[in-house]
């Protein structure tokens, strides 16, 4: 990310204050602010952590900890729609690896890989929580798509 | 009510009227949710004689109302536990986090009727004199969070959130917080890590939250669905409440079906249903008219029954524990004949293995080995003595960690292998070395 273009907005910057509100002490703001930042940025880099970490005004250590546990956060680059389909034991017993090798075959790619094109990124992800609607996959930590068929992948590809 | 002669214990339930996801369009409107009486409990407790902390809190505990966050602690009881008031800050964290695989219910709860869990949350920050409440709720629910922000805003707007609360002198503010995917958030003192913005490991209990919470003050957690029924339970009676389903494990319960069945989805419930009937009669039955294999009752960490345990079991923990399994969150995961137990558990395991937290030794690695002892029987690489081995490893873990994560890896592969040990028995090459002999497996090579 170019240098100049690392750094919060004065409205950002309100709203990042508002959230350390929110919470006994500054760091519990983090995930929210992680989650503005990767909005903003579209990823996480070291750069943007470390722009976190002196908005709230704790460790770079403990920012990259946090952006680490969780896989939502996204550590490096990723397409600009990003496909996580659910094959977690519901979706499994449903068709949803069916579903994750159509993806596969379709985009050219392998999951975790994004499209050369930089427009899709592949993911295979744990229980969405719609297990009632599976197999499931959710768009870019997004919207879900439910019932998903091969008939549906196509049409949501073209969609996008 | 009977079907095949045996007793369900929730009673005349195809006449049952839903209270938790009312058929009432538009609920999830502050407006709509009004209309229909929303917040006149609320309204009630603060300003009514007959209603302070300690009332509430007995009515609750009348009402047996168990968590229904899995563990199925009484709800009245945990919010006795928090100390007296000083002046220290108190907390109460609602545990919308929602991730134990074939669990579902509560995001229905927050898209058809987040008031209900509003309510119940500020009921409950009342009766534990608490003034803030983290609603944590995982971060793929981003649609749902979104729409709860929007009506948490109308209820600070018309004072029903926020400072002096309806005009009373009793304030509380409600803050959610969004997860980023890590499974074991849920587990209630990871999801206090995660809210003080750290990386959420579990912390060993005792102390519990009521002790030693949130930044070290005292703090309740209470999973989405348990908060919603409090409203009904202070508008209705404790008593009402009780006698609604299985007399021990009484309430509505909302149900989440899914797998092989011809109609998953969200049913809401007495307690007490029998598993028959939730599959034959609220689901539909099996898919395209196939023969049932196995139930898994409540989530991922329940262990699995199979088709000939499940006569006449009833859905409330003592039937469940009776019949070899539990009640967890109430997700039922139907598997039709054809299912491949053994790939499936591969799945399970894959879960915990990638879920794990990593802390304790036990659980690292041993859920590491269980996906690869698993896999190997899968891809049929396996011989008999592994399934010896995997029992072992079940043992070396359970109860041997800091938090739950560990017994649930466990469980579901203890309980899988000897109901069905028939079909990894048939996966695995044949071995002319007798088990137990061979000590060096070599689990991790793969
Ligand atoms: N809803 C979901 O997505 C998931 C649910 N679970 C469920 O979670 C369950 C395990 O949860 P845990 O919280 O580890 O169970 P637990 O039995 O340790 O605790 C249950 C609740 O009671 C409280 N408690 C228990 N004993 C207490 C005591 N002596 N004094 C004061 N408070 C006490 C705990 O603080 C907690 O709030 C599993 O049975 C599983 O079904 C597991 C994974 C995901
Ligand atoms: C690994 C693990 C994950 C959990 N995940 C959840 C969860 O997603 N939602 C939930 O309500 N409880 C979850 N629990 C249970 C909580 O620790 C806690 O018992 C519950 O939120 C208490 O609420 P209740 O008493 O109202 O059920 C989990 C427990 C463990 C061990
Ligand atoms: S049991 Fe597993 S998930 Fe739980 S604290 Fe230990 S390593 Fe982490
Ligand atoms: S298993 Fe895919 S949504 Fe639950």
């Amino acid at each position: 990310i170019p240098a100049d273009q690392l750094y919060f907005t004065e409205e950002e910057k309100q709203k990042i204050a508002r959230f350390k509100e929110q919470y006994l002490e500054p760091a519990g703001a983090v995930m929210k602010t992680l989650w503005l930042a990767q909005e903003k940025f579209g990823f996480l880099p070291p750069e943007v952590l470390q722009l976190v970490a002196d908005e709230l005004g704790i460790p770079y250590a403990q920012v990259y900890g946090v952006a680490t546990f969780y896989t939502q956060y996204y550590k490096e680059k990723k397409g600009k729609y990003v496909l996580d389909v659910c094959t977690c034991f519901t979706c499994q017993v449903c068709g949803g690896y069916d579903i994750l090798h159509y993806l596969e075959e379709k985009l050219g790619i392998h999951k975790g890989e994004t499209t050369p094109d930089g427009l899709f990124t592949l993911q295979e992800v744990e229980c969405l929580g719609a297990c009632g609607s599976a197999p499931v996959l959710q768009v870019s930590n997004g919207p879900y798509v439910h019932n998903l068929t091969p008939e549906k992948v196509d049409q949501l590809l073209e969609d996008l | 009510m009977t079907t095949n002669g045996v007793q369900s214990k929730a009673g005349d339930w195809r006449n049952y009227k839903r209270v938790l996801l009312p058929p009432v369009r538009d609920l999830h409107r502050l407006e709509v949710y009004e209309a229909h009486g929303g917040y006149q409990t609320l309204r009630d407790v603060l300003t009514s004689d007959r209603w302070d902390p300690r009332t509430v809190i007995e009515e609750v505990k009348k009402s047996k109302l168990r968590g229904r966050g899995g563990a199925g602690f009484p709800t009245g009881l945990k919010w006795s536990f928090m100390p007296p008031v000083d002046d220290r800050p108190r907390f109460l964290c609602c545990n919308g986090d929602e991730s134990e695989p074939g669990t579902f219910k509560d995001r229905q709860l927050m898209e058809f009727n987040p008031h209900q869990i509003f309510e119940g949350i500020l009921i409950a920050c009342y009766a534990m004199s608490v003034r803030t409440c983290y609603l944590y709720v995982r971060g793929e629910f981003a649609r749902w969070i979104e729409h709860m922000e929007r009506e948490l805003e109308k209820l600070y707007a018309r004072g029903y959130v926020g400072k002096n609360i309806m005009g009373t002198d009793f304030s509380a503010d409600i803050v959610i917080h969004k997860g980023a995917g890590a499974y074991i958030c849920g587990e209630e003192s990871s999801l206090m890590e995660s809210i003080e913005g750290k990386r959420a490991y579990p912390r060993i209990k005792p102390p519990f939250p009521a002790q030693r919470g949130l930044w070290g003050y005292p703090t309740t957690i209470n999973n989405v669905e348990t908060l919603a029924n409090v409203p009904l339970i202070l508008r209705n009676g404790g008593e009402w409440f009780a006698s609604i389903g299985a007399p021990n494990h009484p309430g509505p319960v909302l149900y989440g079906i899914s797998g092989h069945v011809n109609r998953p989805g969200v049913y809401e419930y007495p307690t007490g249903m029998l598993i028959t009937d939730l599959i034959y009669e609220v689901a539909g039955g099996i898919r395209g008219g196939k023969k049932l294999k196995a139930v898994i009752p409540g989530g991922s960490s329940t262990p699995p029954l199979r088709a000939d345990m499940i006569d006449g079991v009833t859905m409330d923990a003592e039937s469940l524990r009776e019949a070899g399994s539990m009640m967890g969150t109430a997700g039922l995961l139907v598997l039709d004949e054809d299912t491949d137990m053994v790939s499936w558990l591969r799945r399970v395991t894959h879960f915990y293995a990638h879920e794990s937290c990593g802390q304790c030794t036990p659980c690292r690695e041993g859920t590491g080995w269980l996906e690869n002892i698993v896999t190997r029987i899968d891809e049929g690489e396996g011989r008999l003595r592994d399934l010896d081995l995997l029992l072992d490893l079940c043992d070396q873990m359970e109860g041997r960690t800091v938090c739950a994560l560990a017994d649930a890896a466990a469980w579901p592969v203890r309980y899988t292998i000897l109901r069905f040990r028939e079909e990894f028995e048939a996966k695995c090459k044949p071995s002319l070395i007798p088990s137990g002999i061979d000590v060096a497996p070599s689990a991790t090579s793969e």
